[in-house]
């Protein structure tokens, strides 16, 4: 085997050093009862050759562009990553690395995650952001029991137009907690109705998700002003991280904690994982923030470097009274979406925001004309909910063996919105591409 | 000192991205606008975050010169003890990057996304029949979620009896993740000692096992590199009171192919996929840590799951009792891939040939060292072996400058201070990807370590002397933090 360096010579020579005649022998701590077990049953090992025709068979099972063209978004979102960051992102010193506890051999990853810290911010509109989480369902999650932490109080109110699997994810982390989670409903204009919020006491926070799952903006400030006005921290979360481009951070608006999914960053959808989980705060929360965090110092001839930082939060120092079991996080990720974010830069981003804002806005529009319903009348970036006629099911499926997928129907999330479909256009869709949509949705 | 791996070359300078660059640079090529700019509400819009704009070649520099100032196992020796930092086969970088796997949308048809849905329901048996358990689920994102996993599992199952309990025992050497994870579900967490052999007696379980008590959380082999001999023992302690056993598969590096997780006991156990099955750490993740159960379990695993009918695969909700969702999509799936190209090109006994031999290199080590540095339990180990600065402390060198001296020699130090019921502990974990002349270089360089403790006991003190900075102040770093420039 390729990766195993040992010829049967050294092996003798090691067993003779450890004082044991066969490798089976090293095992003799192990009862005979735990061991020893026969053979696996796994498939005959593979040569590269044969691996790489194996997988190119899975692969070619699989529904992708450019071949297929799939108006799907709904928290994973189809972007370009320049190939100057592809092949950065390969340098196999970030690759091969481990966690950098030992930061005088891993300035690299360091520097990297402190700059990524800092964008992330920057992006947010907060003033820090962690090194990084799974994703942005646990990001919610860990959020929201950090609002907990921070308050003391034991109920959250969380918008339903947060991505519902982040809720679920929600619901799993509280349930053994015995936290109470609110749903707040939506209104007719696919904005959150906050109309619960006057009655509610006791809420650690009040989570919104902008742009929510139809896509549309919610209206921050007001939640936020609300949120404060009942004593409870304003949460704001994102699945779409591009539309910070164009519309104002969560920071200007209120928010003290925000948290979301960084896929978006320039990371491949990769059937949803990994992913990015962002999460930033006030600075006045800087120590309730679960998982790592990077800060700058200087070595002891005065030039600056970086360390892992207030450790006593976590769960190597802290054990059962950390502010998170967090250990490994998605640094690699983190990095992708650094490089990604100074690839484009401050101008870039801006005019990236713009164009998927610009083609979405386009085919909302086309569908429009054609006569197609959009109910919701707010504001959306890069997607948005439409109403097919009655039985569009069908059509659904018939576009599927045209390699189309025309959105994710939205009624497996909310069983009221019956033939209710999220569509998204990124940067990625041409206008022939949304136009062939037009043309068979009519048919 | 000896001639080493470890020289100086040339590293440059980088300042801080937003210290370069200048307005109106780009590194992105946008593509041909086809359709009208179409103004979003004034009141809605921002300026859009303050990035640096900088050229793709300032871009490409500034990232080729960072990862010059890191080490990784393409590297060299990683012997972090506990953290299995074995070479990451290059194939399976290959096989992840894919444009059916990594262009695929996670809520895609599943007739669409049938490549993805067959390697996942393969990997999941695959890793049954690697630890012997009877299901597995590939949610979890990394240990630390596993361990969450496990003890949402472990909590389900006392919550469906009707009897919720309150504690779970854990040994002194476990893992700082495994009391943190314990505590998301609410356990206050039971401590026990390690015996004189640095394993765990049934005895002093049986003294605090009680049906107040949801489980145990054991790490076989524990993180003294020791087999937990008695296990079997303990299970039946733990199971005489309807408690559950969670074990820690950080170490399954060990006994792949050897031992039986669920014939020794195990009611539920997590992997690292990115320390047994290969996949790459990247500096600090992303991670995948599937948790593997027996049939007691199987109800309780997060949906949704995969199934299979007739050669065709399905992702199933309907598991009334299961704990639900733990991230957004399938977990990492992109780690997957990488895992399971690995268990693909060994095989069975490939598996179980690795876990020999980073067995023999640990041994092997533990043998040439063991006059070294002072080993706390002399007895065989697994596939890893734990010393201390005992026979150094005459000389007032510790463990950190040992090291920190290590990195002049061209090795990544050991896991340090870990486990904490060994003072001043020195973990190495070699992995059974080095070979025994980077083993020997390895050895040769700690024996030269610990005769400069003797003789110019300074030049510790003052390591590292190679790398791009000297030693950090980390005590200011935490008084005052600055985590973003």
């Amino acid at each position: 085997m390729r990766y195993l360096p040992h010829t049967k010579e050294e092996i003798n020579a090691m067993l003779q050093t450890v004082g044991v005649d066969t490798l089976e022998d090293l095992f003799s701590t192990i009862p005979s009862s735990c061991c020893c077990r026969m053979g696996l049953n796994l498939p005959e090992p593979l040569t590269e050759w044969e691996l790489n025709a194996h997988m190119d068979t899975l692969t070619a099972k699989m529904a992708v562009s450019p071949e297929y063209k799939v108006f799907m978004g709904a928290g994973s979102y189809e972007h370009y990553t320049p190939v100057a960051a592809t092949y950065l992102l390969s340098r196999s010193e970030f690759v091969t690395s481990y966690t950098p506890y030992q930061p005088e051999m891993s300035q690299g990853t360091l520097q990297a995650i402190y700059e990524y810290q800092t964008l992330a911010s920057r992006l947010m509109g907060m003033e820090v952001a962690t090194a990084s989480h799974y994703d942005g369902s646990t990001a919610l999650a860990e959020a929201l029991l950090m609002a907990i932490r921070i308050t003391r109080k034991k109920r959250v109110a969380v918008s339903k137009l947060i991505h519902p699997l982040h809720r679920r994810v929600v619901q799993t982390y509280f349930d053994p907690t015995g936290y109470e989670v609110i749903e707040l409903p939506y209104l007719e204009n696919g904005k959150t109705d906050l109309a619960m919020l006057e009655e509610l006491e006791g809420l650690a926070a009040v989570a919104v998700q902008s742009p929510n799952f139809f896509g549309c903006v919610e209206d921050l400030k007001s939640v936020g002003e609300k949120s404060h006005a009942g004593g409870s921290l304003f949460i704001v979360s994102f699945t779409e991280a591009l539309a910070y481009g164009l519309l104002k951070n969560p920071g200007s608006q209120g928010a003290d904690i925000v948290c979301g999914e960084g896929q978006s960053l320039g990371l491949p959808r990769s059937f949803g994982g990994p992913g990015l989980g962002v999460l930033g705060s006030l600075t006045k929360y800087m120590r309730n923030l679960p998982g790592r965090l990077i800060g700058r110092t200087q070595d002891k001839e005065g030039k600056d470097g970086f360390v892992l930082t207030l450790a006593t939060r976590e769960q190597h120092i802290r054990r059962e009274k950390a502010t998170s079991n967090i250990c490994t996080n998605n640094s690699h990720c983190a990095l992708s979406a650094a490089v990604y974010m100074a690839s484009l830069g401050g101008t870039g981003f801006r005019e990236l925001s713009q164009l998927n804002h610009d083609k979405a806005e386009y085919l909302k529009n086309e569908l429009a004309k054609a006569g197609f319903v959009i109910p919701f009348d707010s504001p959306t970036f890069n997607e948005f909910v439409v109403k097919f006629p009655g039985g569009f099911a069908a059509k659904y499926n018939g576009l599927l063996d045209k390699k189309i997928v025309a959105g994710l129907p939205v009624e497996t999330y909310y069983p009221e919105l019956k033939d209710h479909y999220l569509l998204c256009a990124t940067e990625t869709m041409s206008k022939e591409d949304m136009d062939e949509l037009v043309r068979e949705v009519l048919k | 000192m000896i001639e080493t791996i470890a020289t100086s070359g040339l590293i440059l300078n980088e300042p801080l991205l937003w210290e370069k660059g200048r307005k109106g640079r780009s590194g992105f090529s946008l593509p041909r606008r086809d359709v009208e700019t179409s103004p979003m509400d004034p009141a809605l819009t921002g300026e859009g975050p303050d990035f640096p704009d900088l050229s793709e070649v300032d871009v490409v520099r500034h990232y080729t010169r960072l990862s010059t100032w890191n080490f990784g196992v393409d590297t060299g020796m990683y012997p972090l003890g506990s953290c299995t930092m074995k070479y990451n086969p290059k194939t399976n970088e290959r096989q992840a990057s894919l444009p059916g796997f990594s262009r695929s949308h996670p809520l895609l048809p599943e007739k669409l996304s049938q490549g993805a849905l067959e390697l996942m329901f393969k990997l999941e048996r695959y890793l049954a029949e690697i630890t012997g358990m009877e299901a597995v689920s590939l949610q979890p994102a990394a240990g630390a979620h596993g361990e969450l996993a496990g003890m949402l599992l472990i909590h389900a199952y006392h919550k469906g009896k009707g009897s919720q309990r309150s504690k779970i025992i854990i040994p002194d050497t476990a893992h700082g993740t495994n009391p943190a994870s314990a505590a998301l579900c609410g356990y206050r967490p039971v401590p026990v000692n390690s015996n004189e052999n640095g394993i765990l007696s049934a005895e002093t379980i049986a003294a605090v096992m009680d049906e107040e008590t949801a489980g145990i959380m054991v790490t076989n082999p524990n993180t003294l590199g020791l087999f937990e001999e008695n296990i079997k023992e303990i299970a039946e302690v733990v199971h005489a009171k309807d408690g559950l056993i969670y074990c820690d598969g950080a170490n399954m590096n060990a006994v792949m192919g050897i031992v039986d997780m669920m014939e020794i006991g195990i009611d539920v156990l997590h992997l690292n996929l990115h320390k047994t099955f290969s996949t790459p750490h990247g500096g600090g993740g992303p991670g995948s840590g599937p948790v593997c159960v027996n049939k007691t379990l199987e109800p309780f695993l997060p949906i949704p799951r995969i199934v299979s009918e007739n050669g065709h695969y399905a992702l199933s909700e309907d598991f009334p009792q299961s704990i639900g969702k733990l991230d957004t999509f399938h977990g990492h799936f992109g780690v997957m891939v990488k895992a399971y190209s690995y268990i693909m090109s060994m095989g069975a006994e490939g598996l179980k040939k690795a876990s020999q031999l980073a067995v023999l290199n640990a041994n092997y080590i533990k043998e040439k060292l063991k006059g070294v540095f002072h080993l706390p339990y002399d007895r065989p180990c697994m596939h890893e072996c734990v010393f201390t600065d005992k026979n150094q402390a005459a000389n007032k060198i510790t463990t950190l400058e040992m090291a920190k001296r290590l990195m002049d020699y061209g090795f990544h130090p050991p896991t340090v201070y870990f486990p904490l019921v060994v003072q001043g502990a020195i973990m190495i974990e070699p992995t059974e990807t080095e070979s025994k002349e980077d083993i020997d270089r390895f050895i040769d360089a700690l024996q030269h370590i610990a005769q400069e403790a003797k003789e110019n006991p300074q030049i510790l003190k003052e390591a590292p002397n190679r790398c791009k900075v000297k030693r950090l102040d980390e005590t200011a770093a935490a008084r005052k933090p600055c985590l973003a420039g």
